[in-house]
């Protein structure tokens, strides 16, 4: 008997303007943030993230067009007041909905949301995807099996700044991992001592000032070196000087870098082409390996 | 036979009542001139703008235990976190000894007694026995903060563009006073112990350091006495002198630490803090009968000049980064843990927080030593003269500095005292953009981007949901769902 080939369903994302025209509200809403919705990379992870979420059975709704930039990026630039302009439009459309939970793939929408729209009137409980994840976990909801196995396979997490040393969130998603079965690896600088992928306060934007190297580049190197085992060669970190000729302990095919923000991802996408290891080491998000894992994948 | 010891009394050669006048002479200038220069300092960290935080003593209480109290952050780095405990430690413990130096100063020689506190006993042999091993170790402990610094090359952190001149010889001097502190203190006890040991009458207290070192004295009782003394002298006087020094010095953060702590900011590193000007001004723009809350004005009912938005000087900031200011000791973990920093940019958040100490002296008080740090020419960076036009925004930290910031929060993680460079930049990013509309090109597109089209990208709106567009899910028959 040949195997069934797997049945596809198609998802229609319910937006909150439906369900509020129906008189109904969400369990939660998933703020999508403009990356998870414009950058071609994460709508990747959004739509691994929207297949999970109808998996479990969550009434979930998105804001869809109605949807703004938190203001995230202007704020850290400095602008004041295109931030507050902002987060008061989206307060005003989060209250008229009468939103109480979000949740968010983006380290950056979290952190504004959850901790600088409340001085603007805007309280919510704000959970990061990651968090999320690891509770469908722990309830059974999510086995993260049935689907690609990661059994054996090197990942190791790259802290991303607005999740851990800003909101001092490190165990969620190194729990969702470890779901994962697989051999997790920790950088040298994980953790409250990670190092920024390069593209916080509004990097992402512009051009890196003059110096030496580039922030991603020098990330990129810590994890590369740790997947291939060469870590512990890696004894003056913050030199200039990762590279080492130590040889390494582990063949980086299929090792993976996983990341849990959409700027930490170009980044580190960019620092592996960078390092011509695309063809061997992959940056996947949390919400990416979780849907692979179940087999929720189309 | 009259005996060479007290508490008889001092030789009359060593005029007794005159120490005493001497002393406490001394005792009042050293305490007025800290007092004084303490006032100074107190004046530049009151410029800074008004910052309400009162409230969370228990909070505030636990964290000042933990991080000021008990270096909590300190031992994220094993080796200079023993030393600098050792030093710490020495500090608290000898002090204990110059209680009884003052005591003995402003009453012993007159009233014929000789360390004050030795009716304590056993306690007493204890606490001696301990200063002197503590002593010990403190200059163990100086010479290697001295080597780690002064060999070549010296630790990272503890070089930079911003650790030449001034700081690196205040950071030496410190080291060379406290040498010199303890010095003293082992020769005035250790010619103590000769002269009992010659008498053959027991010195209170256990010594087991100076035990070593009296063989190394000479014998004659009239040089024992003046030895004794003069390290008496040099050890009270070096502390009065340090005392002094301090407010000049990185080495003001034995004292400032504390406070620093306590005022830490008590909410998550991610949040930064909201302009509520700004927040009155976008209210009234989105609902037309808001009305916009009276500007604060002097006490006299006379208004007060417009604050800009962000800062550009020392008195833009919260009066809290200016604290910060006073309680760096220019250690560079922020520095060296610091993205931009660590590949080559010129932002170094140490930088930023001596700037703002050097402004504040500059324009503002300054105590007794001001030595505004100069910078060679791999800070590129003409120095500003004019005082007036050299204002901490552009006279101090660059625009290049400041657009370098990831604000990934490492500086603040690292910092043991809870200094929070990551605020004074992002003031000083307002007033750039705010004031003088003055961000990189590339920025100002991405905040028409987020105007025009609601997000950092050219995108249109209308192609914000698109993602949802085709998109299927693998169904999982009954038998692999978990």
């Amino acid at each position: 008997m040949t195997p069934e080939a797997p049945t596809k369903k198609q998802i229609n994302v319910p937006v909150m303007a439906d369900l509020a025209a129906r008189n109904e509200s969400p369990e939660i809403l998933f703020w999508v943030g403009c990356a998870g919705a414009f950058d071609d990379r994460y709508k990747r992870v959004t739509r691994a993230f929207v297949r999970i979420l109808d998996h479990v059975g969550t009434k979930y709704a998105v804001l869809g067009l109605e949807e703004s930039c938190t203001g995230d990026p202007a704020k850290r630039a400095g602008n004041e007041f295109l931030f507050q302009m902002q987060a008061m439009q989206n307060i005003t459309t989060l209250n008229g909905y009468g939103i109480k939970k979000i949740v968010t793939a983006c380290p950056h929408c979290f952190n504004t949301i959850k901790n600088e729209y409340p001085a603007l009137g805007g309280d919510y409980e704000v959970i990061h995807h990651s968090t999320y994840l690891q509770q469908l976990i722990n309830e059974g909801k999510v086995g993260v099996t049935g689907g690609e196995s990661f059994k054996g396979r090197r990942i190791t997490f790259h802290d991303s700044c607005y999740l851990g040393r800003a909101n001092n969130i490190y165990e969620a998603p190194r729990d969702v991992l470890a779901a994962l079965d697989a051999d997790l690896v920790e950088m040298k600088r994980s953790r409250a001592n990670g190092l920024c992928c390069g593209a916080g306060g509004a990097q992402m934007w512009k051009e890196p000032e003059p110096g030496k190297k580039d922030i991603n580049i020098e990330r990129t190197e810590e994890a590369l070196a740790t997947l291939s085992g060469k870590a512990d060669a890696l004894a003056n970190l913050g030199g200039v000087e990762t590279e080492t000729s130590t040889p390494a302990t582990h063949d980086l095919q299929g090792s993976i870098i996983a990341v849990g923000c959409p700027f930490c991802m170009t980044m580190m996408s960019d620092g592996v082409k960078n390092k011509e290891q695309e063809s061997k080491v992959q940056v996947f998000d949390l919400a990416e390996l979780v849907a692979s894992a179940e087999g929720i994948n189309a | 036979m009259p005996s060479i010891l007290r508490p008889q009394s001092f030789p009359p050669y060593l005029y007794p009542m005159l120490q005493s006048i001497l002393f406490l002479l001394l005792l009042v200038a050293a305490f007025g001139l800290f007092t004084w220069q303490v006032r100074k300092i107190r004046a530049n960290i009151l410029v800074g703008r008004d910052r309400d935080m009162s409230g969370h003593a228990a909070e505030r209480f636990r964290k000042t235990l933990l991080v000021a109290f008990g270096q909590q952050k300190m031992f994220k780095r094993m080796t200079p976190a023993l030393l600098h405990l050792v030093v710490y430690v020495g500090f608290l413990v000898i002090n204990i000894e110059v209680i009884e130096i003052v005591i003995d100063g402003l009453f012993g020689n007159i009233f014929g007694f000789h360390r004050a506190l030795k009716f304590l006993g056993p306690v007493y042999d204890a606490l001696m026995a301990t200063n002197e091993i503590l002593g010990a170790l403190v200059i163990i402990a100086v010479a290697a903060f001295w080597w780690r610094r002064n060999r070549n090359p010296p630790v990272k952190r503890l070089s930079g563009v911003e650790l030449r001149a001034w700081p690196k010889l205040d950071a030496n001097i410190i080291l060379y006073i406290e040498v010199a502190l303890m010095a003293a203190l082992f020769f005035m006890n250790t010619a103590d112990l000769k002269l009992h040991q010659m008498e053959g009458v027991d010195l209170p207290g256990t010594f087991p350091i100076s035990n070593l070192l009296v063989g190394l004295l000479p014998s004659d009782v009239a040089t024992l006495h003046v030895l004794e003394r003069l390290g008496w002298w040099i050890h009270i006087t070096g502390i009065f002198l340090f005392l002094n020094y301090l407010p000049s010095s990185k080495h003001f953060h034995i004292i400032l630490a504390f406070p620093n702590v306590w005022y830490s900011r008590l909410v998550p590193q991610g949040q930064f803090s909201n302009v509520e000007s700004i927040t009155n001004e976008v209210k009234a723009m989105m609902d037309p009968s808001f009305v916009v809350p009276p500007a604060p004005t002097a006490p006299d009912g006379s208004a007060l000049a417009p604050t800009p938005f962000g800062a550009k000087d020392v008195e833009d900031l919260p009066w809290t980064n200016l604290l910060n200011a006073y309680s760096c000791t220019e250690c560079g973990r922020c520095t060296s843990v610091c993205p931009a920093n660590l590949t080559g940019k010129l932002l170094s958040p140490r930088k930023i927080i001596m700037d703002t100490r050097d402004r504040m002296e500059e324009k503002y008080e300054s105590p007794l030593i001001f030595r505004p740090n100069v910078y060679g020419p791999e800070a590129k960076h003409e120095p500003v003269t004019d005082l007036i036009e050299a204002t901490l925004l552009r006279g101090k930290v660059t625009p290049e500095e400041l657009w370098a910031c990831t604000t990934c929060n490492a500086c603040v993680e690292s910092c043991p005292v809870n200094i929070n460079p990551l605020e004074s930049i992002i003031e000083m990013r307002r007033f750039l953009v705010l004031e003088e509309s003055a961000a990189p090109n590339s920025l100002n597109v991405m905040f028409s981007n987020i105007e025009n089209n609601g997000a950092p990208w050219a995108f249109s709106p209308s192609d914000r949901f698109n993602w949802a567009d085709d998109l299927f899910a693998a169904e999982k028959s009954a038998a692999t769902v978990a």
